[in-house]
């Protein structure tokens, strides 16, 4: 966050409020990321005790995402920022949006994780579910490390991987809607399988999200819904 | 200037955006300001257009307000002050040899930062200007005029009980209308606001700013102002002024979300600089 020179501002306590922001931002990230690896593993593992942790913890995403709203909803109204600190603060509220959902979905995973392995179910498709949900895994990884370090670069090229989820999921989607069809009695265990894989599909989406917003917020330019082609050409630096 | 602001100084290279308009009501290029041997403008260019509030803003001392007085040569007023290059009203030249000062200063009105109504009546206020135009041909359109002018600044339903009674018995906000209705009373086109609102509580504030919104159908307007958040309410395009040059000058929109220039990024964010 160097680039955006967040503790030179005349006013030292304005500069805490933003950097206080800003770490919060980091941990909600962090312990975003370390549910949805635990949810995937609880997933993969089938294990109950893991899953309910996971759904369990949603709440202390949940409580950063309130907390950190209310701190930029304060600097709104009391400093009412402009320029790169307003981008930050707009940033910021879309992030945290968007993690929380990744928690959501996370949660959810560790739901069905725990109900499958309660009912005895046999996951079938952990191959599959492993190798889309280590592509997630790194895709957040990468989104939240391109708003940490503001490099739109990154960012960038990290959004342009959801099309291998999509790819991933597309395939998964298709192989459980076969099984289905052939199989009636497991429709509850597939259903959640599917379900599972719906939500490593989200958490792609949301990370795209997030490396838009750096986007914005380092170039000030919005570049959602604008061609992948059209944003490579403007803002990629040339090798 | 000491070594870290000479350095500054130096680098500021030409304005950043476009300081032209389509279709500009005033023009100023290549101005330099001195006052005596000291320069207090560094060939600044700007275009003043037509139905558009224009901000000016900058620390103290940035030659905002000095720019400001060069657009109805206010300047002339101070005996050190020499002022180079081409200014024009409507493609006119404002040093040209038949320019009367005293019609672009009716042309081009200024609202200065105190309220400073003449100890005269709130009536007599507004019709001053008018009278010695000789812009009325009799009282019934010299009331026309008056009535007319008080209403546009907003004033008229709160005074029009009391049209005797002094200017100064007027509130802060209610005397800096009434400034504003005598700007009007002699129909310029453009009317200068050397911070209008720094005297003024929230609301007086918010009274002239709608004021000015309205002002702006008909008339070219440049506002300096020490409030950022109020060039930013008021204001369509925004001027950065720093040490005597003209920074930065771009769409509000764009200055207050994403300026393309360093020295104005921290100005406005408030960072050192």
């Amino acid at each position: 966050m160097d680039k955006l020179h967040l503790d030179q501002h005349i006013s030292q306590q304005f500069n805490n409020e933003l950097e206080d922001i800003r770490n919060k931002v980091l941990a909600m990230g962090g312990l975003v990321e370390q549910q949805v690896s635990k949810g995937l593993t609880a997933l993969l593992e089938l294990d109950a005790d893991l899953g309910n942790e996971v759904s369990t913890a949603d709440f202390e995403v949940n409580k950063l995402e309130v907390e950190i709203d209310e701190e930029c909803i304060q600097i709104l109204a009391r400093r009412q920022p402009a320029a790169s600190d307003l981008r930050l603060i707009v940033t910021v509220i879309k992030v945290i949006t968007d993690l929380e959902r990744i928690g959501d979905e996370a949660e959810k995973m560790g739901r069905f994780s725990a109900e499958l392995t309660e009912t005895g179910q046999v996951v079938n498709y952990r191959k599959e579910l492993r190798h889309l949900g280590e592509l997630v895994k790194s895709m957040l990884r990468d989104a939240l490390d391109a708003f940490a370090r503001l490099d739109v670069d990154a960012a960038i090229k990290t959004a342009a991987r959801d099309n291998d989820i999509n790819t991933e999921y597309e395939s998964l989607s298709r192989l459980l809607a076969t099984h289905l069809m052939e199989d009636p009695r497991n429709v509850s265990m597939l259903l959640k399988i599917t379900w599972c894989a719906r939500a490593l599909e989200r958490i792609g989406d949301h990370s795209v999200n997030i490396c838009e917003y750096v986007v914005y917020l380092v170039k000030g330019r919005d570049i959602r819904h604008i061609s992948f082609d059209q944003i490579q050409s403007e803002f990629l630096s040339k090798p | 200037m000491n070594d870290s602001h000479q350095d500054v100084f130096d680098n500021i290279k030409g304005t950043v955006g476009d300081v032209t308009v389509d279709n500009p009501k005033m023009r100023l290029s290549n101005v330099d300001v001195f006052y005596g041997e000291k320069q207090a403008i560094f060939d600044v260019s700007l275009d003043i257009a037509n139905n558009e509030v224009i901000a000016m803003i900058g620390p103290s001392g940035c030659g905002k307000s000095t720019f400001l007085r060069c657009l109805n040569r206010m300047n002339d007023t101070i005996p050190t002050c020499k002022v180079t290059g081409e200014m024009s009203l409507d493609g006119e030249d404002l040093y040209g040899p038949n320019l009367d000062t005293v019609l672009l200063r009716a042309r081009v009105g200024m609202v200065f930062q105190k309220p400073n109504p003449f100890a005269k009546s709130i009536y007599d206020n507004v019709a001053y200007g008018p009278r010695i135009h000789g812009l009325a041909s009799n009282r019934a359109e010299l009331d026309e005029i008056v009535v007319g002018s008080l209403q546009k600044a907003g004033l008229y339903d709160e005074v029009k009980d009391r049209l005797d009674a002094p200017g100064t018995s007027l509130s802060g906000g209610q005397q800096q209308r009434l400034c504003i209705a005598r700007t009007i009373a002699v129909s310029p086109e453009v009317i200068l606001m050397d911070e209008p609102c720094s005297a003024l509580d929230p609301i007086a504030t918010a009274k002239i700013e709608e004021l000015i919104d309205e002002l702006r159908q008909n008339y070219a307007i440049a506002i300096v102002t020490h409030s950022m958040q109020q060039a930013a309410r008021v204001s369509q395009r925004t001027a950065y002024f720093h040490l005597g040059k003209l920074v930065e000058v771009g769409s509000t929109n764009h200055i207050f979300t994403n300026p393309s220039h360093e020295l104005t990024e921290n100005y406005i964010t408030g960072r050192f600089g």
